[in-house]
């Protein structure tokens, strides 16, 4: 290991050298939690210039918190945990991050290194147990191993396909003298990624791509992660084919344009869901096949050949057979095809299938009923989106209120639609929002999120209220789990077995947001939200929480029920569209 | 199914072992025997992995051991092109009557005897696991009071080695500013 020129120095400690680390991999916040075992690394952390640390009030909350720092801006998220209960508490962002390839680095105090295999006090081995959960993850007890560990795991988390690294460092080599030196250079003999697509797999999708008849992109989140956004434009441009975006890509491709089918699967449009089923070649960019996408997979494009282009060489064939395996970073894959089209001449016909979608589009477009009396949710969020605009930043928590989320706010940017989609994680959206906030500091951030999530991580108000991170959380009332009560109304007769949480009655949300130091507001009508709404974005000095009263039966549709092939899609209850296929 | 035998390279570091025992319980593939030894080059271990699954689940479990960081490579090897080899260690009942009809059997195996007490012999037998398993067929008869089987290790014929040296590191960016 070789230092850098001139960056050595004299004898420093362990936690010295950790937030030092830190620094020269150019970390500039961190969201954690001190506690016994990472308290020699506070210490150094207080006099540092560079970084801002920001106390958050539970360690998921850290976590999510860095997951929308990362989600957000590109860059690597940064969160800070003790041993124990600390580092345990990061298990849910650290899988939300491994499951939707979010770059992170968690640094955890682990026991003293004499202290490890004696279930000493707040020892847990968090090495052992995030091993599923991680993209990598090391522990350090040498302190000399500590800037190697550290340039190790921030270059680990941000190439390839990005996804959490956990360093866990033991408190007695944080407070062993050691001396600092930065790596020029990282012995990962196993970890080779390869971004440069393969010239022939071009050839032969440019091929099949100029052969089809009925293409479709089926664009997934790793076209955010790849900021491959221009690109995919590009390609989209010159080919025409129509393009689907998934939960993880909404933003990818602008909802404005007309080849913009929507999101497909289970809660997509008939549009994207008929654009993968009846097509015949699914290019697939950064996408992977996931079961809410497909639906069941037996019967999942049935006659659609597979260009699967993916950074992550296990995800290619995985769920579905794949006719043109392409290794290698979205941005690259897609410049490439455009390369290769202009000079070959994209002159596919598509004409009779880009006419076909139009009209199922036209035909099946997103909606919802009014109901008689009360506020309807897709109308808040489709005003919150218009209102709000196209440069907001939206973070969600799970359930139905996500899903009208992705359906009824127009994305036009990539980055601006923050959620937790593999894992589907419940009180993502107020500590990601935090995250969001701290990242793009200029932008306006919106966390929509249900009255469920809201009361599993909203304690993060206290720490957005005293660190000057004026979020704004629209709450989507309905007083109960929507999304499983609405299962409940379709698969299980109506019996609301612990669905019901009362959050009109408690607790008072505005009450609540004004404890936490947040302005709090209410709105029960249609003729309000409009105004709501605004006042809630002239609030620029304080995180504003907004809670919507709305009616409790509204229901995600379009629905592919879970397991059911993607042909049975239900437009509304009972309703399954009707495609004239004499059309194609 | 189909019995498929893979050797990893990995890095030699703690905990390496959990993790690739890990990905095959998550994942759902069962391990059939796994061995792990140095190699010519001590920062580098080398496993043996022994798996029954189709040919599209092997592609996925390689697929997904290469993920592991700590991997370097994996080859497979199959049948007629390497030699593969476990050791076996039977203690078998043997006095005085049947010890002569014991060794006899050990003898037609090119096994070996290296214990013997009054009432037993133990055996050692170095094979492919059809040749220890008729071994144990024969010696079956006679008692058998404790057996321990190695995991299978399995090397490429020829003179190709699969251990190359790792390739060349990776150059770190440099600060953002003077630390």
């Amino acid at each position: 290991m070789t230092e850098q020129d001139g960056k050595g120095s004299g004898a420093v400690s362990g936690a010295q050298s950790l937030v030092t680390s830190l620094e020269a991999a150019g970390v500039t916040d961190i969201f954690g939690i001190p506690g016994g075992a990472i308290l020699p690394a506070y210490d150094p952390l207080m006099d540092s210039t560079r970084i801002r640390h920001i106390l958050v009030r539970h360690e998921q909350g850290a976590g999510h918190a860095a997951q929308g720092y990362a989600a957000a801006t590109g860059r690597v998220g940064v969160c800070m945990a003790t041993s124990g209960p600390g580092a345990t508490n990061l298990v849910t962002p650290l899988a939300d991050a491994h499951m939707d390839s979010v770059p992170l680095v968690a640094i955890t105090g682990q026991v003293g290194a004499s202290m490890i295999g004696t279930d000493a006090f707040q020892e847990a081995d968090i090495r052992g147990i995030t091993m599923p959960i991680t993209k990598h993850n090391f522990l350090v007890t040498d302190p000399a191993d500590i800037p190697a560990r550290i340039a190790e795991a921030f270059h680990i988390a941000s190439t390839g396909r990005p996804g959490p690294v956990l360093v866990d460092i033991a408190k007695s080599a944080l407070q062993a003298q050691t001396t600092f030196a930065w790596p020029t250079e990282l012995h990962l003999p196993g970890y080779r990624p390869v971004t440069t697509p393969h010239a022939k797999q071009i050839r032969e999708a440019v091929r099949l791509i100029k052969d089809a008849r009925r293409p479709v992109l089926y664009v997934g989140g790793g076209v955010i992660r790849a900021r491959a956004s221009r690109e995919l434009a590009q390609l989209a441009a010159l080919t025409g084919i129509p393009v689907v975006t998934t939960l993880m890509a909404r933003g990818a491709f602008p909802d404005s344009h007309p080849q913009n089918l929507g999101m497909p699967g289970m809660h997509g449009t008939v549009a994207a869901v008929a654009g993968l089923q009846k097509s015949d070649l699914i290019i697939s960019l950064g996408a992977r096949f996931d079961d809410r996408v497909t639906g069941n997979l037996d019967s999942f494009a049935p006659h659609a050949l597979v260009i699967h282009a993916d950074i992550d060489p296990a995800e290619i064939g995985k769920n579905r057979h794949t006719d043109v395996p392409i290794v290698g970073d979205c941005k690259e894959v897609i410049a490439q095809l455009v390369t290769l089209l202009q000079t070959e001449g994209a002159d596919g016909d598509y004409e009779a299938w880009v006419a076909f979608l139009a009209g199922v589009k036209k035909q099946y477009p997103l909606g919802y009923d009014t109901p008689a009396t009360g506020l309807a949710p897709q109308y808040v969020i489709e005003r919150l989106g218009a209102i709000a605009g196209p440069d907001t930043i939206f973070t969600s928590g799970v359930g139905q209120h996500q899903m009208w989320a992705a359906q009824f706010i127009g994305y036009e940017l990539p980055n601006t639609w923050l959620n937790s989609g593999g894992l589907g994680t419940m009180g993502y959206a107020v500590p990601a929002a935090m995250g969001a906030k701290v990242g793009m500091p200029d932008s306006t951030v919106w966390a929509v999120d249900g009255d469920g999530c809201f009361q599993m991580t909203n304690q993060e108000l206290a720490t957005c209220a005293i660190n000057d991170i004026p979020i704004k959380v629209a709450i989507i009332n309905n007083e109960s789990l929507g999304m499983v009560r609405q299962w409940q109304t379709l698969f299980y007769n109506e019996r609301y077995s612990n669905t019901d949480l009362h959050s009109k009655r408690i607790p008072d949300f505005v009450k609540l947001a004004d404890a936490y130091g947040c302005v709090g507001l209410a709105c029960e009508s249609p003729e309000e939200v409009d105004a709501t709404i605004e006042k809630a974005m002239a609030i620029n000095d304080q995180p504003v929480v907004v809670d919507f009263r709305v009616h409790r039966d509204a229901m995600v549709w379009p629905m592919v029920a879970a397991g059911s092939s993607n042909d049975e899609i239900k437009y509304a209850r009972d309703l399954a569209p009707d495609f004239d296929e004499n059309d194609l | 199914m189909s019995k498929h035998t893979l050797s990893v390279l990995v890095e030699n570091k703690p905990g390496v072992l959990a993790r690739i025992a890990g990905l095959f319980s998550r994942r759902g593939f069962n391990i059939d025997s796994l061995a792990v030894g140095p190699t010519e080059h001590p920062e580098v271990s080398r496993m043996t992995i022994v798996v029954s699954v189709e040919e599209s689940p092997l592609e996925q479990v390689t697929k997904q051991l290469n993920k592991l960081v700590e991997v370097i490579k994996i080859v497979e090897l199959d049948g007629p092109g390497s030699v593969n080899r476990e050791l076996l260690l039977v203690k078998v009942r043997a006095d005085a009557s049947t010890r002569g009809a014991v060794l006899d059997a050990v003898q037609l195996f090119r096994a070996k005897v290296v214990d013997v007490s009054p009432d037993a012999v133990t055996v050692q037998a170095v094979g492919n696991a059809d040749k220890l398993s008729d071994l144990l067929r024969v010696l079956e008869p006679f008692g058998i009071r404790e057996l321990v089987q190695s995991g299978m290790v399995a090397i490429g014929r020829g003179s190709r080695s699969i251990s190359e040296r790792p390739q060349r590191p990776v150059a770190v960016p440099a600060p953002p500013m003077a630390v």
